[in-house]
């Protein structure tokens, strides 16, 4: 048993192989066939750019229209959701913030409804970035709780806005004013971004279940 | 044992069949030193990150210097500088031993000893730049912007998968000479652990980030995590103790069997447990539950191997006190039991939903990867070292300090985080404000930052102790420090 070819082809490629098999392809095709999951791509991610954004734009017009040429559009959209997402990972604030809520552990009163798959199929979830460790909390249901600068204020200082706060400071993408440079805006973006598609989800839904009829709340 | 293992016990210069020396020394030398370096950057980044949690972080408002960036300096440097430069040098010295063959090349050697110290630097260079992937335990840059093809950085992910190639290829030719003969188990791991290597790097760092989204994605990255170690890391770890373990005792592994059983089993067992990184999530639970019962399943592997080693030490307990490799190979090898044992608890459902996402984990990775794996390689450099450069240790006293400072560092840092992941988790489900978390988890935070640095001490210690060998003057004499051969 122990010769070069069975532990090669065996051991090496065989047992990886049905690993592979059991723990990625079986979950990927129950995403996708049985839950029927549909990927949300960049233009449809980006297509209507997001309150927040806007709001960025009228609250220090003339940063904005020096970080985004243009103004608010969906490729500017798209440009500070994907800089902001490249930051977020960057400064591996993923390692200490997850992105999914669990069932258990009463998250769903902490912090709201439990994660779903469909949620996770888009563009910004490729790579995802669910974290393994939460030295503060999650951010997925973080959508529409917060002000833009309430996220300015604790990315400058996190003391100012949560006193215990060990969050570091991420003044760097600030002015000294507290306006925001590109990066500023688009982590700003990229945050107030997470957890949306859950809620756009859930809005589609109820629409649908009152329009059959069949007892939307 | 094979001939070319008792070969190692002369002091004749080993030769290949063709007559040239076995073994390129020069690059198990420089790899062992690279290590070294490697390890130090580590856990240097690691305590720098830990200072944020108490409030005394240097660099503030740094965007180069950010405590993110610490972390993910800390992991990558140990598993890819650390881990992988250690396990390569071990591989120089144990493979020519193991089938007779020269590696392929003592060239091609210097050319992957470049590549791969060029690699951590562009890993360390892309980390602080901001570019690194969002794949745990494989931040190294990929080189491209997330889920993109734009380029912004060395492709690290791409020189990484030519340099495995090129360890593998330079591995395996003496591998593949021999195939005729029938291999020692150290090489049973050898041969299926560099394959393993290959197939998980490439599958952990392009699956998730270029295929597929979301809870597909996770579920690979949750396999690429564990795959690395437990089909590299650990191979190899558990081939070395196969070999040194029986050459310093200078008596055969204790059971055949529970050989072929362990490694057969791992094969089999162990990739089946990936999805467990990312438990009571989106990932369909009957994928789940599979990860978590063969997750059990790795604790039965794991103890044939324990039984086998401690058997093996039957009637040589005395080497514990005479021979320090043994002694960190055994403390490594009661500390894997322990961890593994914890494993099969907290992979069920329900110690996950307390303990998942606090320092309890962290606690459970640093006894496995610092006081198993790292004692192992700790183990084998303290025997390897007069050995390759040919002088005596400079100090015996440093070797105890470096011994008792990383053995009593790491098991504080093990006993605080583990509680202090209980107590965090239990306040996660009891509602207590965020706050409180974070205040009750200070005065652990302290407590891991001090254990820390007892065991940087230690590696300080023991590196200015292999520096000081290297320059001394006192010739090392080959038989003087093997065990007294006795009856059993």
């Amino acid at each position: 048993m122990e010769r070069f070819y069975t532990l090669a082809f065996v051991a090496g490629i065989g047992c990886f192989a049905v690993a592979f098999v059991l723990s990625f392809v079986f979950p990927w095709m129950t995403i996708d066939d049985y839950h029927g999951t549909q990927f949300v791509d960049w233009d449809q991610l980006a297509k209507t750019p997001s309150s927040s954004f806007i709001e960025l734009s009228e609250d220090f017009p003339d940063e904005f229209t020096a970080a985004f040429p243009g103004g608010v559009n969906s490729e500017n959209y798209k440009e500070a959701l994907r800089l902001g997402r490249d930051l977020y990972i960057g400064q591996a604030c993923w390692h200490c913030h997850s992105q999914y809520v669990r069932v258990v552990s009463n998250e769903m009163q902490r912090f709201g409804p439990p994660s779903n798959v469909q949620e996770y199929q888009n563009a910004l979830n490729q790579p995802h970035l669910w974290g393994t460790r939460r030295v503060g909390p999650d951010l997925s249901r973080e959508y529409g709780l917060r002000t833009n600068g309430w996220h300015i204020a604790h990315l400058i200082e996190p003391k100012d806005v949560v006193p215990y706060s060990i969050m570091p400071s991420y003044g760097f993408y600030f002015e000294e004013n507290g306006a925001p440079k590109k990066e500023g805006f688009a982590l700003v973006t990229y945050l107030q971004w997470i957890g949306s598609e859950y809620v756009r989800l859930d809005q589609e839904a109820k629409a649908k279940a009152s329009a059959s009829g069949e007892g939307g709340q | 044992m094979s001939s070319a293992m008792t070969a190692t016990m002369t002091a004749q210069p080993l030769v290949s069949t063709d007559g040239k020396p076995l073994v390129a020394y020069h690059l198990v030398r420089w790899h062992i030193a690279a290590a070294v370096i490697s390890l130090i950057i580590s856990m240097s980044a690691g305590f720098l990150y830990s200072l944020q949690f108490l409030g005394y972080f240097p660099f503030v408002n740094n965007e180069i210097l950010s405590p993110g960036h610490f972390r993910l300096i800390h992991t990558n440097m140990a598993a890819y500088g650390w881990l992988v430069n250690g396990f390569t040098a071990m591989c120089y010295y144990v493979i020519p031993r193991l089938t007779g063959y020269r590696v392929w090349s003592a060239k091609l050697g210097n050319l992957i000893f470049v590549v791969w110290q060029f690699i951590l630097l562009a890993t360390i260079g892309g980390l602080v730049m901001g570019k690194a992937q969002a794949i745990e335990w494989g931040e190294t840059p990929t080189g491209f912007r997330p889920g993109s093809f734009e380029m912004n950085w060395v492709p690290v992910d791409l020189l990484v998968a030519v340099g495995a190639v090129l360890v593998i290829a330079q591995l395996m030719v003496p591998i593949f000479k021999a195939r005729d003969q029938k291999f020692y188990v150290t090489l049973w791991y050898f041969t299926a652990g560099l394959i393993w290597l290959a197939l998980t790097y490439l599958m952990g760092n392009i699956i998730p980030e270029w295929v597929l989204p979301g809870a597909a994605g996770a579920a690979v990255t949750g396999l690429f995590i564990h795959d690395l170690v437990g089909l590299y890391v650990t191979p190899m770890g558990w081939g070395l103790m196969y070999f040194f373990v029986p050459l310093i005792l200078r008596k055969p592994i204790w059971s055949h069997s529970l050989s072929v059983i362990g490694f057969w089993a791992l094969a089999f067992f162990y990739p089946l447990g990936g999805v467990h990184h990312f438990l009571i999530s989106p990932i369909p639970d009957y994928v789940e539950f599979g990860a978590i019962t063969t997750t059990i399943a790795i604790e039965v592997v794991v103890t044939t191997v324990v039984v086998n080693f401690f058997m093996t030490l039957r009637g040589k307990w005395s080497a514990l006190r005479t021979n320090m490799a043994i002694r960190w190979f055994y403390a490594g090898a009661v500390m894997y039991f322990i961890t593994c044992l914890q494993c099969s608890f907290h992979v069920t459902w329900m110690f996950q939903k307390i303990i998942h996402f606090t320092d309890w984990v962290v606690g459970h990775a640093h006894m496995i990867m610092y006081g198993t794996f790292t004692f192992w390689i700790f183990g084998v450099i303290d025997w390897l070292w007069p050995r390759i450069v040919k002088r005596e240790w400079y100090s015996n006293r440093l070797r105890g300090w470096h011994f008792w400072l990383s053995t009593i560092g790491i098991v504080i840092m093990f006993t605080d985080l583990t509680i202090s992941g209980l107590i965090v988790g239990f306040m996660q489900r009891e509602l207590n404000p965020w706050s409180d978390m974070v205040m009750a988890s200070i005065p652990f935070w302290w407590v891991r930052t001090f254990s820390g640095g007892m065991m940087i001490t230690g590696l300080l210690c023991g590196a200015y102790n292999m520096w000081m060998t290297a320059r001394s003057d006192r010739e090392y004499v080959e038989d003087a420090h093997y065990i007294a051969v006795e009856a059993d």
